[in-house]
């Protein structure tokens, strides 16, 4: 049912839906994403190049129900092969995503018959609109008493936001984290206000991550050097080798000013399910199926 | 052995300062697209002690070099619990600590599996079921109903465990040593 609804919400919204290859000859290069080999081709570990490719031949309100697949990752929250919903509207930014991802859950809660005060495993969470921002620095500053986004550190940053940032959080509230650091931008724009800070934000609910938003990159230069450092860490951190997919640099050129996010359908029906563990979403995880 | 960190799983044996831990629980974390953090819960094998260290994708680490033998329970002397294994006859204890509540469900003569790290035994594991002797139980004036009633009673083992009403001393119940939770009736005294 929150599947049902969740693509009714798009369609009434005026969302086209579509369907990317999983099968693909190159994936975003990403240090920290390993994608499966499919006998010299990849499984892919996230519809995004071919949805903005999409955006760029003049699609602009697009949503994707799929699975992605990402090696290594595999956890309570984690499994290889998990389902992703990523949806991308032209003419706006990674504020207005998780607006819609704010009217999406509530809408979600509305259909399912609940009050907006869910329970999350004996945790009252009260998800009312709006819900409560908080910028990376100052989220750091307070809870693990650096700040990323004048002094960035990817390794402290990634164990901080675990142990010490997320456990901040007030656990009866959503919060979305907001203005990442440069460094972790991903394929995000950088602010033009303030070039140290990226417009990436993430939407984390009772410990769960649920969606990482973008105002999406156009620039193909500034992309393609992300894209290339990434290549060169793993080359001598992973001696990995790998692509860079050139027909997405092409499309980025032609990109209109675009928002997009990624949410972890499986966490939100965990959210909604009150349980911690994928296991209880995912039929057959990699270890049983 | 070393062994990449995304191979530990729990009940992992994993050599830490050159000392023997077990692995509790693994919680791999890998927020937005950053690197995976493995945060461990580690027992000490040798002091029962418990250690929480986080790791990250990369990292590798020492496992215990462990071997699996059979042991034989002999008996308690003082807080040291005597064991003999079964193919070479030689004794080694290991700690009240070490066993924590495993020591609850050891009955003299019981066979168990003992990991090994050279000749220190570091962790024993339990056959599932035990069948155990109760020695102290209250008797009950409550007629039998519908839902079960627990009562309290003591095994040989000094262990409190709740036991349904119509169990009496003197009678043998099976225990699920996982859980420490009473099982079936398989005795009764005469």
């Amino acid at each position: 049912m929150i599947y049902e609804f969740t693509r009714a919400f798009f369609r009434e919204h005026g969302f086209l839906e579509v369907e990317t290859p999983l099968r693909v000859p190159a994936v975003a290069p990403e240090q920290h994403i390993a994608p499966f080999e499919s006998e010299g081709w990849l499984l892919s570990t996230s519809p995004e190049l071919y949805m903005k490719r999409l955006l760029a031949a003049g699609y602009d309100r697009l949503f994707q129900i799929t699975h992605c697949f990402r090696k290594g990752e595999q956890g309570r929250q984690h499994n290889p092969e998990f389902t992703m919903l990523e949806w991308y509207r032209a003419g706006a930014d990674y504020k207005q995503m998780i607006h819609d991802t704010e009217e999406l859950v509530m809408t979600l809660v509305a259909r399912l018959g609940l009050s907006p005060m869910i329970q999350y495993r004996g945790q009252n969470i009260d998800l009312t609109l709006p819900w409560p921002r908080v910028t990376v620095r100052d989220a750091f500053l307070h809870a693990a008493g650096w700040d990323p986004v004048a002094e960035p550190e990817p390794m402290r940053f990634d164990t901080d936001l675990v142990s010490r940032v997320m456990p901040s959080f007030a656990p009866d509230r959503p919060t979305v984290l907001l203005d990442y650091p440069a460094a972790m931008a991903s394929l995000a724009r950088l602010s033009p206000g303030d070039p140290l800070v990226a417009e990436r934000a993430e939407v984390f609910v009772g410990r769960l991550e649920l969606a990482n938003a973008y105002s999406e990159l156009r620039d193909p230069h500034e992309q393609e050097r992300r894209f290339r450092a990434e290549i060169a860490e793993m080359e001598r951190v992973q001696r990995r080798r790998v692509a860079l997919p050139v027909q997405f640099l092409e499309a980025v050129a032609h990109l209109p000013e675009c928002g997009g996010i990624a949410l972890g359908m499986d966490r939100l029906v965990m959210l909604f399910g009150s349980t911690d563990s994928i296991r209880d979403v995912i039929a057959f995880t990699t270890d049983t199926a | 052995m070393t062994i990449e960190i995304s191979d530990v799983h729990k009940n992992s044996k994993l050599l830490i300062d050159s000392i023997p831990y077990n692995v509790e629980d693994a919680d791999f974390m890998k927020p937005g697209k950053g690197r995976a953090i493995y945060r461990l819960k580690l027992r000490n094998l040798r002091d029962g002690s418990t250690l929480d260290r986080t790791f990250h994708s990369g990292d590798k680490v020492e496992e215990a070099p462990v071997t699996a033998r059979e042991n034989q329970y002999l008996y308690q002397e003082g807080d040291r619990y005597i064991f003999m294994t079964t193919d070479t006859f030689e004794q080694h204890f290991i700690t009240e600590q070490q066993l924590g509540n495993k020591r609850h469900f050891l009955k003299e003569g019981m066979v168990v599996g003992t990991l090994m790290m050279g000749d220190e035994p570091i962790d024993i594991t339990l056959p599932t079921f035990v069948e155990l002797a109760v020695v102290q139980s209250e008797v009950t004036t409550k007629s039998a109903t519908i839902t079960p009633q627990m009562k309290p009673a003591v095994l040989e083992t000094g262990f409190a465990i709740g036991v349904p009403t119509f169990v009496k001393e003197g009678d043998i119940i099976k225990v699920d040593t996982r859980t420490g939770t009473y099982v079936e009736r398989v005795g009764t005294k005469k």
